[in-house]
């Protein structure tokens, strides 16, 4: 490697540590004794996880926070594989536009989403539930779940289908036994991309839960008393792993699913 | 013969994409006609005056509050975009040029996993980083660097700018590392053969080869930014509010939707425009590249 090349390693190294800053402070902050979130540090403890492990308002944001992920992941993937089998097999008319309405929620600034979701709710006379979040993180979780599976629906070798066709198979038994296996990697990507992006999800939730909270708003109702803090950072500390967790399963799943339809291993979940 | 196979594939694509697209359409773009019909309504206290009026577009447009905070939102988001491109776009040329190819994927997978990590938690740790008893202020004065804790950094318009820029990188890098991959290494040695030096090279001919990935970028970044929520009500508490939060007041805390409606659909408006400029933008560095 030659002398600027050194330089741009030094640079991405350095970026590296700016984009991790916040996430190593963060079992720093969850072991440190002290209750208050600053330098220096005071001694070390368990404390913070032992009491958010004891938490009962806690523990019904996170039953919460997951049934709304695991539902809203369900949805947005099925879905997800009727539009990315669409848009990848077939050709037809209004093709372009009704795709790019469907992905319109990657690109609409969250609040007006939920905002304006909010409001046809009220104005229906809907009781706001966990029910009313699944709708919205559904959408909002749908074009990502497009976007892996198209990805994966696209590098399908579309006569491995007609050798089913021609060995006597039907339609939906060349769908079942054919393309979803192979294209199992990407649906399992997808759902673990959605559960992922639905965990994190605030905004929706915070306008349509009503009184029940979910994870991301209990943190967020939280922030606000400096000595719940601790607790807040031992729990960031648990989802950290978890999605980590998660993103390298993930990450297996994309890349074997690569392998098996014979393509090069590329870089990225996107 | 022909028309009728291309009429049965037609059919059997609208019938797959008619699930999702329903769904959309129910979930997403009634919602959105609501607060455009809306936007065109008055608040009369207990119930929506039902008579058209352009009044709450008058006053998104005069009133000197909505303008500042609009200011405020489209200048953070420009200067947002504006640092996270320019510092990502060195890493994404380190990965592409640079890292053997086996290891790019690693890189990539390292560069996104801060960004799936609970965006609450990150927003909220830049407060406790850029703070007055933070990390820099702390370690600086701990070192004797300076005296007192910088204030340039707290709980204003920068800590918004850093939290968000930090919040964006990854949808910065990955665009323009695709864009970069694509570009044919030989044109890169045709370019020296013909005596450019390597700056000249770049300037000539690598730079605007990755410009759609440039724009993918900045839209990708522009846009989640104006309309960010979170971290102005986290870092700033609510006191330097930008066009999100207003909209939420005014949506559910004044319940007057008709002008919450209208700062929604002038949002939305400001982000098509903007938008469009960078897609025509697009087009014209995709048109002089044949």
């Amino acid at each position: 490697m030659n002398r600027s090349g050194w330089g741009l390693q030094a640079y991405a190294i350095f970026y590296l540590l700016f984009l991790y800053a916040p996430i190593i402070l963060l079992p720093i902050f969850a072991f440190n004794s002290g209750t208050i979130i600053a330098f220096p540090l005071q001694g070390v403890t368990t404390d913070w996880f032992a009491q958010m492990w004891g938490n009962a308002t806690l523990r019904r944001a996170l039953t919460n926070s997951l049934t709304i992920a695991v539902s809203a992941s369900i949805l947005a993937t099925c879905f997800g594989v009727f539009a990315a089998r669409a848009s990848t097999r077939f050709v037809f008319p209004g093709k372009g536009g009704m795709m790019g309405f469907i992905m319109l929620p990657m690109v609409l600034p969250e609040i007006i989403v939920a905002m304006s979701l909010l409001v046809v709710l009220l104005g229906m006379g809907v009781q706001l539930s966990l029910l009313t979040v699944i709708v919205g993180h559904t959408l909002i979780c749908m074009p990502y779940a497009i976007a892996v599976l198209s990805t994966a629906f696209s590098s399908l070798d579309r006569s491995l289908e007609e050798a089913a066709y021609d060995l006597g198979e039907t339609k939906w038994g060349a769908f079942r036994l054919v393309t979803l296996p192979l294209v199992m990697p990407g649906i399992i990507s997808a759902l673990l991309i959605s559960f992922t992006i639905s965990l994190d999800e605030f905004i929706i939730a915070f306008f349509l839960a009503g009184n029940e909270p979910t994870l991301p708003t209990y943190i967020f109702s939280q922030l606000r008393f400096p000595r719940a803090i601790p607790v807040i950072m031992a729990l960031g500390t648990v989802l950290v792993i978890l999605s980590i967790a998660l993103l390298a399963l993930g990450e297996y799943f994309r890349r074997r699913g690569n392998a098996r339809i014979g393509g090069k291993p590329t870089g990225g979940l996107m | 013969m022909a028309k009728a196979k291309f009429d049965a594939e037609a059919r059997a694509g609208l019938s797959l994409i008619a699930p999702p697209f329903l769904y959309a359409l129910v979930i997403l773009a009634v919602p959105l006609l609501t607060i455009l019909a809306y936007s065109f309504l008055t608040d009369g206290y207990l119930e929506i005056i039902r008579e058209p009026t352009l009044a709450n577009y008058a006053e998104v447009f005069t009133d000197p509050i909505v303008r500042t905070v609009m200011m405020r939102s489209l200048i953070v988001a420009a200067i947002v975009t504006l640092a996270t491109v320019v510092t990502a776009f060195p890493v994404a040329y380190y990965i592409s040029f640079c890292v053997r190819p086996e290891k790019k994927a690693l890189w990539l997978f390292l560069i996104t996993i801060p960004f799936w990590t609970s965006y609450l938690i990150r927003v909220f740790l830049w407060k406790v980083i850029l703070g007055y008893n933070g990390v820099v202020n702390s370690t600086l004065t701990g070192l004797g660097i300076i005296d007192e804790p910088l204030t340039f950094i707290l709980y204003n318009v920068n800590s918004i700018v850093i939290t968000l820029a930090h919040a964006y990188a990854p949808f910065a890098i990955l665009p323009i590392f695709v864009a970069l991959e694509k570009i044919d290494r030989s044109l890169l040695e045709a370019g020296r053969d013909l005596g450019e030096n390597r700056l000249t090279t770049f300037w000539r001919v690598t730079l605007p080869l990755a410009m759609p990935g440039v724009i993918a970028a900045t839209l990708i970044v522009f846009i989640p930014t104006i309309g960010d929520y979170v971290t102005p009500e986290v870092i700033g508490g609510g006191r330097i509010p930008m066009i999100a939060n207003m909209i939420q007041v005014q949506m559910l805390a004044l319940d007057n939707r008709p002008l919450g409606s209208a700062l929604a659909v002038t949002t939305m408006a400001i982000v098509a425009v903007v938008s469009l400029i960078f897609l025509f933008l697009n087009r014209r560095f995709l048109r002089v590249r044949q």
